[in-house]
């Protein structure tokens, strides 16, 4: 898997691809948590995402977990039915702030 | 959950097709054969595709628990994952050689508790219809029996 982050009008945003699961979380979760460390908002696009599972969800959570001590937002966008399948699952689709596109994401609170 | 009843799949009043057989080594980089093997098995006994990876992501999951929790990551061990079908409900077995666990320890995490982890569990409770530990055949290891009604 490759992942990329970039920055638009203050906002970082990273982009998974690929399989975002136990044996990829150490790589996502250190992303995702440098991210978040910046102390801008983090946007996520879940677009080329294709597998998703609980470490990482859990990454995912973590990380949303220290941008709101840190003031900031994680917020995630693109998601496919199949990786939205998997927020449900878990009963997190309401904790996360999830958005249809990335103008959606850039323009919307947390 | 729909209550299949304990100990044995053979309790769905008919006989199993057995439709895959593999083994593999419990190790976090063979988890993507077997999720592929899940999904292609379900499909060929004719659930849908939405359905199908549900059921590779909680067999995906169950795995993890051996990989990192029976084997404790150490790369010895081996997996047997064993697919049959009846006319109304596919069975997966997970056979494993790791130490016996006690499945009172296997809980799954509280719905509003929001630390990370423990999701593997809800995950495969809440997609399967019947998940129980069986003996063993030889009493060694672990049998995973996890069961979802072809609806």
């Amino acid at each position: 898997m490759t992942d990329d982050v970039t920055e638009n009008d203050g906002q970082l945003i990273v982009q998974l691809v690929g399989d975002v699961d136990l044996e990829h979380c150490a790589t996502i979760r250190g992303l995702l948590l440098d991210g978040v460390s910046h102390g801008k908002d983090l946007l996520v696009d879940l677009s080329q995402v294709t597998y998703l599972d609980s470490s990482g969800i859990a990454s995912l959570l973590e990380a949303v977990q220290m941008a709101t001590k840190n003031g900031t937002a994680v917020k995630l966008f693109a998601a496919t039915a199949q990786v939205m399948r998997v927020f449900e699952l878990a009963r997190l689709d309401r904790v996360f702030s999830i958005h249809p596109d990335l103008d959606a994401a850039m323009a919307t609170g947390a | 959950m729909t209550s299949i009843g304990p100990n044995d799949a053979c309790q769905l009043g008919e006989p199993l097709k057995l439709m895959l057989e593999q083994r593999f080594g419990a190790v976090l980089a063979g988890l993507k054969v077997i999720r592929g093997s899940v999904l292609t098995t379900a499909l060929r006994c004719g659930f849908e595709d939405a359905e199908a990876r549900d059921l590779a992501l909680a067999v995906d999951e169950a795995c993890k628990n051996i990989v990192v929790h029976a084997y404790r990551g150490e790369s010895a061990g081996d997996i047997v994952l064993s697919i049959y079908r009846s006319r109304g409900a596919i069975v997966l077995h997970l056979r494993d050689f790791a130490p016996a666990v006690d499945p009172a320890r296997i809980a799954p995490r509280e719905l509003d508790d929001l630390r990370p982890g423990k999701l593997g569990t809800h995950f495969i409770r809440a997609i399967m219809d019947s998940v129980e530990y069986l003996p063993p055949p030889d009493g060694r290891g672990n049998l995973l029996q996890l069961v979802k009604i072809l609806e």
